[in-house]
């Protein structure tokens, strides 16, 4: 692979998956948690799983670590078929939510626990100790017990830990979701760092959908042990398949209605008496005729107080509604048909010089990309 | 702080006198100079002297000791096995009758899980001594160890054996190094706990006896039946002092080791 073709193995034909999940379902009992997923990840990957709490995130992982067998389908890493192969016998590392250090031991200890079960000479334990104490910092912590760390130290132990047996996968379920949020940020580049150094392939675990885009090369959404999409995380939030990845990822305004036009990449939406039908792109599974929902993300839609002829996309409303954020401002557009649209406008001029406010008449206008058309169904939550 | 009213006062004081002013007595009677043990005849310390000379005590002694250490160690180990199955077991068919009936021997009269054992040992043909001892110990305080370390599993985060599993650890090894280590404490308490039942147990020991041999309580208790000596007072003195201070400190230390832990799992977890 060249450095400047992007890394898009997905795309490859020819590229060999280091996971691959075939028709998997899981039971617990009567409850279905995961739902026939089928997936592919490839090596080298930053993959994110992202869904609700509940929707089977931490279950497809365990069975990935072989803490839990599927019920039907078939689970492969690196070729192998994992039915029947219990955890210590994958080249499958994982960080546990909780973190699971084991108090009664140092770092240092932590950090050669499993090195010590493989089969390696004491005096590479050590060297291999200490390159893991580097890469996450830690050297003058080497001799603390994990209660004398601190929450941020102790995530990184962890990391460490599982890193250490220099896994083929490596998986962290939900790994910073004890630390505050600019730890987070800084940790998020940090594994990416980590993630680009060491080479392993990642799978992470989060119900931060900011986390997912930071880090992940690709996205799964889940919901209810399906897998809605599997995207690379612009394409997950520029072209969501379905209303609830596009609520589920970021802020976006839905309008109801019925496909009135359909060729190609263009759609129209018939959505209320005496407007013009609303132009977008066409997402998949839409049939002229049919109910369907048009999306649109608050921050392209641009508000004026003159109407913007030039563009198709134009309605008429008042503003009801102004939630500053300081860096950019949110408006909430009251439609005469009693539709809320929100626009989302950057704050390029101070507060006091705004010339739009409560009750102004105004329009909203976007271009005919900016949004997509969507088939109706699947609430956003 | 709250002022302490009379009465807490006066019930503190009853309590504390119907507890201990026997004992007060019987420690204070073992310094008697005289035979009679109602009578004070002075300062002495005779009796100690002659306990020690007194083989038929000393192997008493040693017969319970030896029980003691043989039946909580193997009470311990069964103990801890039935703990981790009815904490860890998940759901499996009988369970619920399982745990009532690791239970059921607390609450169990002792008269009866004694003549049970003895009709068992006869069935059998096992000849009554001091195995037959310690095989009954072992088997009434395991369900007191199983009490005590299922407690502590209860509070275990499993999520560490899992971890110890993921870094190629044997479910065996993940008990040894990652398991046993932490609620090292809680199963030092219940063998501790099963050792001093052992020590203090007459009824079932002297179901299970043999002749050859004889711990101290039933020895203690047949000698009292000929009238209570002098040297009664010195060996029950003795005994009074090492379980005070022996069990006390032992038990306020692993009870400081558990809270300990406890704590740094929750940290180290958190
Ligand atoms: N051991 C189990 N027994 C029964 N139900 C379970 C078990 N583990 C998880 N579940 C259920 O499966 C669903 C998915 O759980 P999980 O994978 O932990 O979700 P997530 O990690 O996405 O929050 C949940 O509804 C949960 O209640
Ligand atoms: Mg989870």
């Amino acid at each position: 692979m060249s450095n400047n073709t992007p890394f898009a193995p997905w795309n490859d034909e020819a590229a060999v998956p280091l996971i691959q999940f075939d028709g998997v379902s899981k039971k617990y009992g009567d409850f279905l948690a995961i739902d026939n997923i089928d997936l592919k990840i490839y090596p080298r990957e930053f993959f994110a799983l992202l869904g609700p709490s509940g929707c089977g995130k931490t279950t497809l992982m365990r069975m990935l670590a072989g803490f839990e067998e599927a019920s039907a389908g078939k689970i492969t890493i690196d070729n192998k078929d994992m039915a029947g192969i219990p955890p210590n016998k994958r080249a499958v590392n994982m960080m546990f939510q909780s973190y699971a250090l084991f108090p009664h031991l140092n770092v240092v200890d932590n950090l050669a626990f499993g090195l010590k079960r493989s089969r390696m000479a004491k005096s590479e334990i050590d060297g291999r100790v200490e390159e893991m104490l580097r890469l996450v910092q830690l050297q003058k912590f080497a001799k603390r017990k994990p209660h004398q760390l601190s929450g941020g130290q102790r995530q990184r132990v962890a990391l460490a830990r599982a890193l250490a047996k220099a896994p083929k996968l490596l998986l962290l379920d939900e790994p910073l979701g004890a630390l505050d949020k600019k730890l987070r940020e800084e940790t998020q580049f940090e594994l990416m760092d980590i993630q680009e150094k060491t080479g392993t392939t990642f799978v992470i675990v989060t119900h931060d959908q900011e986390e997912a885009m930071t880090v992940a090369s690709r996205i799964a959404v889940m919901d209810h042990g399906k897998l809605v999409q599997i995207d690379t995380p612009d394409r997950v939030y520029e072209n969501p398949n379905s209303i609830y990845v596009a609520g589920f990822i970021g802020d976006v305004n839905i309008i109801e209605g019925r496909v009135s036009h359909l060729a190609g990449e263009e759609a129209q939406l018939c959505w209320a008496e005496g407007t013009s039908d609303i132009r977008g792109m066409a997402g998949p599974k839409i049939q002229k005729g049919e109910e369907a929902a048009f999306a649109v993300r608050p921050e392209k839609v641009a508000l004026s107080v003159q109407e913007p002829i030039e563009r198709n996309n134009r309605v008429a409303g008042r503003v009801e509604d102004i939630a500053y954020l300081g860096n950019m401002s949110t408006y909430y557009v009251r439609l005469e048909n009693g539709n809320l649209i929100k626009s989302q406008v950057a704050n390029d001029r101070r507060i006091s010089r705004r010339s739009v406010t409560w009750n102004d008449q105004v329009w909203l206008s976007w271009s005919d990309t900016a949004g997509i058309v969507l088939p109706s169904g699947g609430n956003p939550s | 702080m709250r002022k302490t009213s009379w009465f807490n006062v006066v019930s503190l004081t009853t309590g504390f006198a119907f507890l201990y002013i026997p004992i007060i007595i019987l420690v204070i009677f073992s310094f008697n100079k005289s035979k009679l043990v109602t009578v004070w005849a002075g300062f002495s310390t005779k009796w100690y002297g002659e306990l020690l000379s007194n083989e038929a005590f000393l192997d008493a002694a040693w017969v319970t000791l030896r029980v003691g250490l043989w039946s909580s160690t193997i009470a311990t180990v069964l103990g801890t096995m039935a703990a981790l199955v009815m904490v860890r077991g998940g759901r499996f068919f009988g369970r619920t009758l399982f745990t009532g009936m690791i239970y059921a021997p607390l609450v169990m009269p002792e008269v009866i899980t004694g003549l049970s054992l003895l009709l068992l040992f006869i069935a059998i043909g096992l000849d009554r001594g001091a195995t037959t001892i310690v095989l009954a110990h072992a088997t009434f305080s395991m369900c007191y160890v199983s009490v005590v370390v299922s407690s502590r599993l209860s509070t275990f985060d499993q999520s560490l054996e899992e971890a110890a599993l993921d870094l190629g650890c044997t479910a065996f090894d993940a008990f040894k190094s990652v398991t046993l280590p932490i609620i090292a404490p809680a199963v030092a308490s219940g063998w501790l706990l099963a050792f001093t039942l052992s020590l203090d147990d007459l009824v079932i020991a002297s179901f299970t006896a043999g002749p050859s041999s004889t711990t101290l309580p039933i020895k203690i208790y047949s000698s009292v039946r000929l009238g209570v000596s002098p040297e009664i007072n010195a060996l029950s003195s003795i005994i009074i002092g090492l379980v005070t201070i022996g069990v006390l400190t032992a038990s306020i230390a692993s009870k400081r080791a558990i809270r300990r832990q406890q704590i740094e799992e929750r940290r180290a977890i958190g």
